[in-house]
């Protein structure tokens, strides 16, 4: 397949899903005839018809719930929320219900919910947020973010699989900045599986959506100051890739762990709390995390540079941890 | 011998539904009874118990026009709507002893519980959420083009929450087959209607979203049942949902911890006379010419089936600890 952006990755990997199974359907706001905000289901609507994707009222509990009920009555939902901010609105419907059905009563929910996330789109508060964690602190979630079109595609097929409710963030300034060549085969992505995006040997770091490319720059400027960095891109961020994480720390010693995300109760400090209590002995340095600071996602172009982190101080860190 | 007459085929079409109606409606008062007056009391019961007790006629009546396809989402006061689709006493009891054999095998308590192959969907504690999620069991009845329904069971408590009006809606929109039961039992929790909303229909509400929608007498079973029956062919028929607000009244409180003492003795009073279960029998005697003995031999087969029930969820072993983590992803 020729060059994929990020989106037509995602578009593909679902079109594809529909054609396959005909209980997968995609239910969602303006997801019809306008094909999604960001036009993840173009097309899809004249393709499959009004009855395998829904436009549904402004409601995103509703949404929710009804993707859970369809689900348990054996459809596989892919339900689209317009921004990831905007799933704090079915927040009860996933953490409450959906994501407990299986312990409770044994009951499968093969659902996907799609969110744009993440910001340096100018969205500001409501439109920018990284969301995952309270959704990877919500045991019977999984929790996937993919930064190539390859994973795009791949995981979102895997997760339209999965007999599990996967939330599955989409970084907004991916869509359209990102492409590859992908395989004409059907291929999918395991989740729970990172991926080593460039071999390094002095530090390496764990991260993931937009910052995995951010970290690839920051590798190749240092590369030319003799620093060799090892990128692991988690790609799934519930279950972690926990065997991989601790490959990566044991073999450079030097970790730095980098989020959009902001810092304090973010993932950051759960791979912090990984590594230390299990490859302790191998550190040769403390563990650096970089992360938003503690702030609402601002607006106006300075201050979300400000705010978003950036190659520099991937670059500034790196050099610091290697001298250490 | 000549055939009976159409009016005495009838008679015994309705004392038999009667007499089913009573066998239902008994079986989940005193299964509740045991549960809450005695077995907890025991310490036998773990954590708390919400009964139904004065509202048996909403689910008797309802969920007895269900067939096999249809799913119901049933609230914490709805146990006989289990009851119908099959579930059994011992099930329920092992349910509140937190036994392995319970229905949800130790992981969730008392009156939490559903059964997929049963089609009972567990209630879901936020109050109002299951709104939403009838629309979608609905939704998967229509995209396959099914004639089932799905039967969701409320209070006027959940009116007050978004759920309700986002799944309502939705619903509406959808033309889905669902069939909605009020139980308006006048409290929400300890917060009577008037501190809940500023109108005393919720079916007002429900007109708001296009919704069809009558209002019965909640402790007149038959009533109930009529009701039900024109809301199933309604939205059996592919007409959208329909919806029956049942007034009612809690006769005891919220659960087993609260004595309800802030409901007014009169009040209370007014609705005890009114009792569902002595109401029908009432009803069968001088309507459809019940022996009283029928009523002593119900009670009596009822009892009996409970006994059996509690000595064997008594004798079921406890959830195994080295379970806990298991169940939460199909796999890791």
């Amino acid at each position: 397949m020729a060059e994929t952006t990020y989106v037509e990755a995602i578009r593909t990997g679902i079109w594809e899903e529909m054609e396959r199974d005909e209980s997968v359907f995609v239910m969602g706001e303006d997801v019809g005839i306008y094909g999604g905000a960001f036009k993840v289901t173009k097309g899809m609507v004249e393709h499959f018809g009004e009855r395998r994707v829904v436009d549904t009222p402004l409601s995103e509990s509703a949404i929710v719930g009804a993707g859970t009920g369809a689900a348990i009555n054996g459809l596989r939902p892919i339900l689209e929320m317009q921004f990831a901010d905007f799933m704090a609105c079915g927040f009860d419907q996933i953490t409450n219900f959906a994501a407990k059905c299986r312990y409770r009563w044994g009951q499968a929910i093969p659902m996907v919910i799609r969110a744009p996330a993440g910001g340096n789109i100018h969205g500001g508060p409501f439109h920018s947020q990284n969301v995952e964690m309270p959704y990877v602190h919500t045991p019977g979630l999984k929790v996937v973010q993919p930064a190539t079109s390859y994973d795009a595609k791949g995981l979102i097929k895997a997760s339209i699989r999965d007999n599990d409710p996967v939330i599955f963030l989409e970084h907004k300034y991916l869509y359209r900045s990102v492409k590859e060549d992908l395989p004409d085969t059907d291929f999918t992505v395991p989740l729970g599986k990172s991926r080593i995006q460039r071999d390094g040997s002095d530090i390496s770091i764990i991260t993931y959506g937009w910052m995995v490319h951010v970290a690839l720059e920051a590798a190749e400027r240092l590369a030319e100051n003799g620093i060799s960095i090892e990128v692991l891109d988690l790609r799934t961020l519930m279950p972690l890739d926990r065997e991989s994480i601790l490959r990566t720390a044991k073999k450079t010693s030097k970790i730095i762990l980098l989020h959009e995300d902001t810092l304090t109760g973010g993932l950051g400090g759960e791979l912090a709390g990984i590594i230390a209590e299990h490859a302790f002995d191998y550190l040769d340095g403390p563990l650096v995390r970089i992360a938003a600071p503690d702030t609402p996602v601002p607006f106006s172009e300075p201050l979300e540079k400000a705010f978003l982190p950036s190659t520099d101080e991937v670059v500034n860190k790196a050099q610091w941890l290697y001298r250490f | 011998m000549s055939a009976p007459a159409v009016a005495e085929l009838r008679l015994a079409v309705d004392r038999e539904l009667c007499e089913s109606c009573l066998y239902y409606m008994l079986l989940m008062r005193e299964l509740e009874e045991r549960i809450e007056l005695k077995l907890y009391r025991q310490g036998k019961i773990q954590g708390g118990c919400y009964t139904g007790r004065g509202q048996e006629a909403i689910p008797v009546g309802s969920a007895l026009h269900s067939r096999p396809g249809d799913w119901l989402t049933p609230s914490h006061r709805d146990m006989a709507a289990l009851l119908i689709r099959g579930i059994e006493p011992r099930e329920i009891l092992a349910q509140y002893m937190g036994r392995a054999t319970g229905l949800t095998h130790g992981r969730d308590g008392n009156m939490h519980m559903g059964c997929a192959r049963r089609h009972c969907v567990p209630i879901i504690s936020s109050i109002g959420a299951s709104i939403p999620v009838a629309g979608g069991l609905a939704f998967a009845m229509q995209y396959r083009g099914e004639d089932n329904v799905v039967f969701n069971y409320t209070g006027d408590g959940a009116s007050s929450r978004g759920d309700w009006h986002e799944g309502l809606n939705m619903a509406a929109v959808m033309n889905l087959p669902i069939v909605y039961l009020c139980n308006n039992n006048l409290y929400a929790y300890s917060t009577p209607l008037d501190k809940q909303m500023k109108i005393h229909d919720i079916a007002d509400r429900v007109s708001a979203y296009g919704i069809p929608s009558e209002i019965v007498d909640g402790n007149d079973v038959l009533a109930i049942y009529g009701a039900s029956e024109r809301a199933v062919a309604h939205v059996r028929s592919g007409n959208g949902p329909y919806f029956i607000e049942c007034k009612t009244f809690r006769m005891s409180g919220h659960s087993a911890h609260d004595p309800a003492d802030y409901v007014p003795e009169e009040l209370r009073a007014q609705w005890l006379r009114k009792d569902p279960i002595l109401s029908l029998q009432k009803r069968m005697v001088e309507e459809f010419g019940a022996d009283e003995q029928v009523f002593v031999d119900t009670r009596k087969k009822v009892l009996e089936e409970i006994d059996e029930a509690v000595n064997w969820a008594l004798a079921q072993p406890y959830p195994d600890p080295a379970t806990v983590e298991d169940n939460v992803y199909e796999s890791i």
